[in-house]
């Protein structure tokens, strides 16, 4: 196996917070890869560093052993790094279809005004809503949404453009068991459709659940890493947690 | 009562409240067309709203729009519906970037002002006298408004923020107008410039100034129509709902905004240069002036922000009240305290505007039905606080 991405020395500083103190680590091509660690400890920081949302003032970010830190989200996206956010997020005045088509094809700006939203993407973007049970909604504003729907509806919209790699900011987090078990479902799914995944989540038993290796983090660095089984019984790991 | 009655009833008496003081007040027949026009003006939104059949509704709009100034010739009645169908362009073109994209400009009419100034200096340096010729160097001011927007939108959206982008924006308004007052040699300071005389006059004069706003306003219409329906205007659309999040799902946010904002001031700058013929003289705080803005902003408002039919709608209420205010009362401002009135008006009752406010209220059933179902199918029984999506 091959590193798909590599987070080499990060460091990103707000004020005098040190949100990610050095870190570094690998997620391997084709694995489902969690990231916990108490609040606070710089995961969501991580995954804006990752994704072009935050300029790391040191280290490097590697996609496939391209540097990738300097780039602008968008970019990150078209290279294949797709992300969800903590806070779940959609276009809220758009139909639920049009949220999905908005991801489909990273055109020009030349191409875009030519572009109508075309026939052959929204067949595709409906593909994916009924794969994720939501296809019935598409004519709906995606504002109207219960908050499951819309965090099934923020996977759907990155699933479109087709990613190698998908950071998850706690999927699980305020769904109720049933949408937990579903997006866990998903994720190993699409695992074994050849996507990588980086999951942050809080919810143990879905962590310990879905992944294949675990990396936990602590006042912005990585204090321990490997197999699931090995991670939950580190002493390090149950003091950063206590201890936090 | 039923949504599009609802509408009807809403526009008709918006109308009725604006307008009929007004016809009392004047003598002329003018204030009975204008109210005529706004009555055709919100069936044909209704209509247009509920059967979605905006290619055949518009084309009958066009075709009452042509046929205007053969029923209604008084100079009054054409002069009215010459700057309804203006701010029409104007407002739609506006709506590009500030509706689609979420992004208010309150200093547009710097294009309107450059535009003029453009048809004012060119015909004057050429020596061009007035005839039909000088719609083409109109075009020019579209010309001029399109170039100068480059450097204005890279500075107004260089910091990612709205709120810089308002102040930025109403700066370099003022910006335009100090310069304007100045620049002496070119501008001729606070004196004005004159734009030489069409070479037609009497009944017909307005007929051809007429014309021009109406082809004007339909290509605007077309162009806003095009770019909503484009992939591009998807993402200007995901941009206003969304900026961080339109960015990580790969919209390239900084040459969508910067390309909108562009585009939006080409029509308004050929607007101004139109203006500006018609009135035969300009002077700097007539064509860089906020009131423009303000007009803007309050017409795509009114009807609806980030609509294709709001800004229509909203400058066929607003250009035939303000213009009968103006030639009734004979005394400039009241049309100020008209917009200050309506402006809490729409805020209290209809904050989103008349024409989203109607979709929503026709929506709303057919989606909570929709949506209980597939909660019901997907089982996800965790109710949502801020299922009211947003709006603006
Ligand atoms: N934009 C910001 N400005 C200032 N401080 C920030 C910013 N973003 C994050 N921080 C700080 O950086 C630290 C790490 O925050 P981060 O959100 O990355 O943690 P997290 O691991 O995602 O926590 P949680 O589990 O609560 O989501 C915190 O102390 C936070 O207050
Ligand atoms: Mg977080």
């Amino acid at each position: 196996m091959s590193a798909l991405l590599e987070v080499r020395g990060v460091r990103k500083r707000f004020g005098g917070v040190e949100a990610l103190a050095g870190c570094s680590f690998r997620v391997e091509e084709g694995s489902i890869t969690s990231l916990i660690g108490p609040n606070g400890s710089g995961k969501t920081t991580l995954f804006n560093a990752v994704t072009g949302f935050a300029t790391p003032d040191e280290g490097d970010v590697e996609l496939r052993g391209e540097k990738i830190q300097q780039l602008s989200p968008d970019r990150i996206y078209a290279k294949g790094l797709g992300r969800t956010f903590q806070q779940v997020r959609v276009f809220p005045r758009l139909s639920v279809l049009e949220n999905v088509l908005v991801a489909t094809s990273h055109s020009s700006v030349a191409q875009g005004l030519r572009t109508r939203t075309g026939a052959s993407e929204r067949e595709r973007a409906m593909e994916i809503l009924e794969y994720v049970n939501i296809a019935r909604l598409a004519g709906v504003p995606a504002g109207s949404l219960s908050f499951g729907q819309k965090k099934l509806l923020e996977i759907a919209t990155i699933l479109v453009g087709e990613p190698k790699l998908l950071l998850l900011d706690e999927p699980a987090g305020g769904v109720n068991p049933t949408m937990t078990q579903q997006i866990g479902d998903k994720i190993r799914e699409l695992n074994a459709r050849g996507i990588t995944f980086l999951v942050v989540e809080h919810n143990m038993e879905f962590v310990m659940g879905i992944s294949h290796r675990v990396v936990v983090m602590a006042r912005g660095k990585v204090i321990a890493e490997g197999p699931p089984d090995v991670v939950r019984r580190d002493p390090a790991v149950l003091e950063a947690y206590l201890g936090a | 009562m039923k949504p599009n009655n609802m509408l009807a009833a809403g526009v008709i008496s918006l109308a009725l409240a604006i307008l009929l003081p007004l016809t009392v007040l004047g003598s002329s027949s003018a204030g009975v067309i204008a109210f005529v026009v706004l009555v055709l003006a919100a069936l044909w939104a209704v209509y247009t709203i509920e059967k979605r059949r905006a290619l055949l509704t518009s084309l009958i709009g066009v075709i009452a729009a042509i046929a205007y100034p053969l029923v209604f010739n008084s100079t009054e009645a054409t002069t009215i519906m010459f700057f309804a169908l203006l701010y029409v362009a104007i407002a739609s073109s506006w709506n590009i970037i500030g509706g689609f994209t979420g992004y208010i400009s309150l200093g547009h009419a710097a294009f309107f002002g450059l535009g003029a100034y453009t048809i004012a200096l060119v015909a004057d340096r050429l020596g061009l006298s007035g005839g039909y010729g000088l719609f083409a160097v109109a075009l020019l001011g579209g010309v001029a408004a399109g170039l100068f927007a480059i450097p204005m939108g890279y500075i107004a959206l260089r910091l990612r923020t709205i709120h810089s982008f308002v102040i930025v924006t109403i700066a370099f308004l003022f910006m335009y107008q100090l310069l304007a007052f100045n620049l002496q040699d070119a501008t001729n300071g606070s004196s004005g410039l004159a734009v030489p005389q069409p070479d037609w006059s009497g009944a017909f004069f307005n007929i051809p100034f007429y014309f021009a706003a109406l082809l004007l306003a339909v290509l605007t219409v077309g162009l806003a129509a095009w770019i909503r329906n484009s992939r591009f205007g998807l993402g200007l659309m995901a941009i206003r709902d969304d900026e961080d999040k339109a960015a990580g799902v790969g919209v390239d946010t900084w040459k969508h905004k910067f390309t909108a904002y562009v585009i939006s001031a080409v029509p308004i700058g050929i607007a101004g240069a139109i203006y500006a013929y018609f009135s035969s003289y300009i002077y700097p705080q007539t064509v860089f002036d906020p009131m423009i803005d303000l007009t803007i902003v309050l017409s795509a408002f009114l009807g609806g922000m980030g609509t294709l039919l709001g800004p229509i709608l909203g400058s066929l209420v607003l250009q035939p009240a303000q213009q009968l205010l103006t030639l009734y009362t004979g005394a400039a401002g009241w049309d100020l305290v008209l917009f200050g009135v309506l402006f809490l008006v729409v805020i209290l009752l209809m904050p989103s505007g008349i024409v989203p406010t109607v979709v929503e209220r026709m929506r709303r059933a057919r989606v909570q039905e929709a949506v209980r179902k597939a909660d019901a199918l997907s089982q996800d029984a965790v109710p949502d606080a801020a299922a009211e999506g947003g709006q603006g």
